[in-house]
C-alpha cells in the first residue's frame, strides 16, 4: 500500500475554508470527526444529507462540512430543518446546535420538534458556555460555575438536556463526551438511522473560556476529567442524569423507542380522511 | 409557465380576502406553508390547512412566528414555493427572518393582514400600521417588495404576483393586507390554470464543481439550487462571497449588500405597479394604498363633480416606492394628500420624493376603522383653498 498524503476525511470537509476558527482544545473538531464516522457507517449518499446549524461556535460546523449546509439564525436551526425536511423528506437532516443556541434562544423549537416527532437528528455540543461571545452563562452551566456574566458563580439550576428531550417526546436520546469518540460516533449513527426526533448530547471542552474561568485546566486536562468522571449507564432514567459542577457525567444511550414520526402520522391521517384519492405526501413536486 | 390546474379553483366565487389569498398562493404553486394563529390573518392558514393536503402540499402550524418565518425558508431551500401568514405582533417577531431571507436570497412570501398597534393593539380592527416595518423592520441594508391589495380579487391576483416577483428577484415579498381587505367578502374570479402565469424557480445549469451559489449577473438574482441535488453548497446569514462562504471585511460587505439592494433598485420600474386616474390635469393628487384607496375614490369622485381638479394615484406596490413617478407628478401637481391608517408612514416617503415642489398633506387615522370619505373631501377642499391663496399671493408679488 502506498502512503497517502491526504487525510481521507478531507472529502467531507471544505478544505478551502481551513484553517477553522475554533480554539486549541475545543471539542468541535472531535465532534465533526465522530459525525463523519457515523455518516460513513450509515452508507447514506452524501448528497442526501443536509446539515443545519444555528449561531455560535457549534453553528460554524455547517460551514466546514462539505454537504448541503445551512448556517441559519440564532436558535432557529430546528424550525429551518423542519421546513427543509417537509419539503423533501428524502433528505436526512442533521442539526448541530450549541447549548445556548439549542436550549436558551431555541428552547421552544427544541421541545416542539420533539413533541411532534419531526424526523430530525439533533446533535447538541454542550460546552456549558457561550463560546463565540466570550464565555457567558447558558441554561446548561452548572450551579457554582463562573462565567463572564456570573462572576460570583451561577445561581440558576441548569437544564438536564436528555431529560428535556425524553419528556418532550424524543425517540432516541444519548449522551457522550468528546473523550468517547467510538461511542459518540455510534450514537450519531443510530440517531441518524432513527425515524423520528433523535437527540445526541456531546459534552465538549471549552478550555479557553469555561475551563479557564473555572480552573479546569487545558484541553487535555478537561479530556482527562471527562475520562475519569464519566460513568456509562445505558438505559438510565433520564431524570437521574443531570450534571453538576465537577461531578460525575452519566453517559450512554438513555432512550430508544418507536413512535410514528410527524410525516408518517400526517400521511396516515390524510389517507384516512381522503381515502383512495389521497396520494401520500413525499415532498413537493 | 402556466399554473398547475390541481391548485386552481377556476370559477366565480364569493370569498373574503383571507380565503382569496390562500387560493392565490395555491394557484401560484405554493405547496408549503407554516403559520401561527393570529387575528385577523387566521382564516388564511385555516383554509391552507384544509386545502393543501388535497393538492400535494403541506401545512404546519409552528410554535411561534419565529419558527414559521424560518421553516418556510427551509422548505424553499428544499425545493418548495412557500409562504407564511401573520399580523402585526407576529410580523414583529418575523423581522429576524425577513433579514435572513434578504441576506441569503430566499424567494418567499410573507402575508401580513394588518391590524392596529403598537403591541397587541386592536386585534380585530384594521390599520396600515406595518408599512415602514415591512421596509425597514430588520437590521441592516436590504430591499424588499411589498404589495397592497384593496379587494379580495386582488388578494388572489397579487398573491400570485408576489410569488412570481419572489422568484425573479429572490427577495421576501410582502402582501400588506389589512383587516378590512382580509375580512371583506366580494366576488373573486379565478381564471383557468392555463391563463395564470407562474414564474418557475430558476435553477442553475452549472456543474457542481463550477457553481457559485451567489454569483449573479449585474442587478439580478443568482440562479438557485436546492438541497439534495448534489451541489453540496453552503448558505449563511453572515456576509458572504460568491461561493457562499463567510468573509469578514468591508470590501465583501460592500459587494454583498450592494447587490442585494441594487437588484431591486435597478429594476424598480419593472416591479412597480400603480393605478392612476385623472392625474394628467390634476392640481391635487390623492395618493393612497390598500383599503384606503377604496375610501378615497368616493371622496375624489365627489370633489371632481364639485369642480376640483383632483387625481388619484394608487400604490399597488408600496415598496419599492414609486419615487420617479412622484417626482414627475410634482412638476405640475400643486398638492398631494395621503390618507393612511396610521399617524404618518408612507406620507413621509411621499414628502421626501416631492422635495418641497408641492404642498403635501397627511390625513392620519390611528386605525380601528377606515377614513370617513367626507374627511378626505374636506382635505381636498382645504388644499384647493390654500393653493388659491398661495397663487393669489404669488400674483400679488409679481405685480
Amino acid at each position: 500500500m502506498s502512503p497517502t498524503t491526504k487525510n481521507p476525511r478531507n472529502q467531507y470537509l471544505r478544505t478551502d475554508r481551513m484553517p477553522h476558527i475554533w480554539c486549541p482544545g475545543c471539542g468541535l473538531g472531535t465532534t465533526i470527526n465522530c459525525f463523519i464516522t457515523a455518516v460513513e457507517e450509515c452508507g447514506l449518499p452524501l448528497d442526501l444529507i443536509s446539515v443545519v446549524s444555528g449561531i455560535g461556535c457549534t453553528g460554524r460546523i455547517a460551514g466546514y462540512l462539505k454537504l448541503d449546509s445551512f448556517h441559519t439564525t440564532h436558535g432557529r436551526p430546528i424550525p429551518f430543518a423542519t421546513g427543509l425536511k417537509l419539503a423533501n423528506p428524502k433528505l436526512k437532516v442533521v442539526v448541530f446546535s450549541g447549548d445556548g443556541d439549542l436550549c436558551a434562544i431555541g428552547g421552544n423549537h427544541f421541545i416542539h420538534a420533539a413533541r411532534r416527532n419531526m424526523d430530525l437528528t439533533i446533535i447538541c455540543v454542550n460546552n456549558f458556555t457561550y463560546g463565540m461571545t466570550g464565555g457567558q452563562v447558558t441554561p446548561t452551566t452548572p450551579m457554582e460555575a463562573v462565567s463572564s456574566t456570573t462572576p460570583y458563580g451561577n445561581i440558576e439550576e441548569p437544564f438536564n438536556l436528555p431529560f428535556l428531550a425524553d419528556c418532550s417526546g424524543a425517540v432516541y436520546v444519548a449522551r457522550w463526551t468528546t473523550f468517547h469518540v467510538r461511542q459518540a460516533a455510534k450514537a450519531m449513527r443510530e440517531a441518524i438511522q432513527k425515524n423520528g426526533f433523535s437527540f445526541v448530547e456531546i459534552i465538549s471542552p471549552c478550555p479557553t473560556l469555561y475551563g479557564r474561568r473555572n480552573k479546569l485546566g487545558d484541553g487535555l486536562k478537561m479530556m482527562q476529567a471527562f475520562k475519569d468522571n464519566s460513568v456509562v449507564c445505558n438505559d438510565a432514567d433520564t431524570r437521574s442524569v443531570a450534571l453538576d459542577f465537577r461531578g460525575k457525567i452519566a453517559c450512554g444511550k438513555f432512550v430508544d423507542r418507536e413512535k410514528t414520526s410527524f410525516l408518517d402520522m400526517y400521511n396516515t391521517k390524510m389517507a384516512e380522511r381522503f381515502g383512495p384519492f389521497y396520494e401520500p405526501y413525499e415532498g413537493v413536486k | 409557465m402556466k399554473a398547475d390546474p390541481k391548485g386552481v379553483l377556476t370559477g366565480a366565487h364569493f370569498l373574503d380576502g383571507d380565503h382569496a389569498c390562500c387560493e392565490g398562493a395555491l394557484a401560484a404553486g405554493c405547496r408549503f406553508a407554516a403559520g401561527y394563529p393570529i387575528t385577523p390573518s387566521t382564516e388564511v392558514v385555516e383554509r391552507i390547512a384544509a386545502r393543501f393536503p388535497s393538492v400535494g402540499g403541506i401545512f404546519i402550524q409552528m410554535e411561534d412566528e419565529l419558527a414559521s418565518s424560518i421553516a418556510l425558508q427551509g422548505a424553499v431551500w428544499g425545493g418548495a414555493k412557500a409562504m407564511t401568514v401573520t399580523s402585526g405582533p407576529g410580523f414583529s417577531l418575523m423581522m429576524e427572518h425577513i433579514g435572513y431571507a434578504a441576506m441569503v436570497e430566499t424567494p418567499c412570501v410573507f402575508v401580513d393582514v394588518q391590524r392596529s398597534g403598537p403591541s397587541t393593539g386592536l386585534p380585530t380592527l384594521p390599520a396600515q400600521a406595518d408599512m415602514m416595518q415591512a421596509r425597514w423592520g430588520s437590521h441592516g441594508d436590504y430591499e424588499v417588495i411589498a404589495l397592497c391589495p384593496n379587494s379580495p380579487q386582488e388578494c388572489f391576483d397579487l398573491t400570485i404576483k408576489a410569488f412570481n416577483l419572489a422568484e425573479v428577484y429572490r427577495v421576501p415579498v410582502m402582501m400588506m393586507m389589512d383587516e378590512c381587505v382580509g375580512h371583506m367578502t366580494e366576488k373573486v374570479v379565478i381564471p383557468k390554470a392555463s391563463e395564470i402565469h407562474v414564474e418557475p424557480r430558476r435553477y442553475t445549469t452549472a456543474k457542481p464543481e463550477d457553481y457559485l451559489p451567489f454569483k449573479a449577473e449585474k442587478n439580478s438574482a443568482p440562479p438557485m439550487v436546492r438541497a439534495g441535488d448534489g451541489y453540496r453548497f453552503h448558505v449563511t446569514g453572515l456576509t458572504h462571497d460568491e461561493r457562499g462562504y463567510p468573509v469578514t471585511n468591508a470590501e465583501v460587505q460592500d459587494r454583498c449588500v450592494r447587490r442585494l439592494v441594487d437588484k431591486i433598485r435597478a429594476n424598480a420600474r419593472q416591479i412597480i405597479m400603480l393605478e392612476e386616474s385623472d392625474t394628467s390635469d390634476a392640481d391635487i393628487v390623492v395618493v393612497s394604498y390598500g383599503i384606503t384607496s377604496r375610501v378615497a375614490v368616493k371622496a375624489i369622485q365627489q370633489a371632481r363633480e364639485d369642480g376640483y381638479k383632483v387625481g388619484h394615484l394608487r400604490l399597488v406596490t408600496a415598496w419599492p416606492f414609486p419615487e420617479k413617478r412622484l417626482r414627475t407628478l410634482a412638476s405640475h401637481v400643486k398638492a398631494f394628500i395621503m390618507p393612511e391608517l396610521n399617524l404618518g408612514q408612507m406620507y413621509f416617503e411621499m414628502q421626501r420624493c416631492v422635495e418641497g415642489r408641492a404642498a403635501t398633506y397627511l390625513l392620519p387615522h390611528a386605525g380601528g376603522s377606515v377614513h370617513d370619505p367626507e374627511l378626505i373631501y374636506q382635505k381636498i377642499a382645504y388644499a384647493a383653498r390654500h393653493m388659491r391663496v398661495k397663487e393669489g399671493k404669488e400674483k400679488e408679488a409679481a405685480k
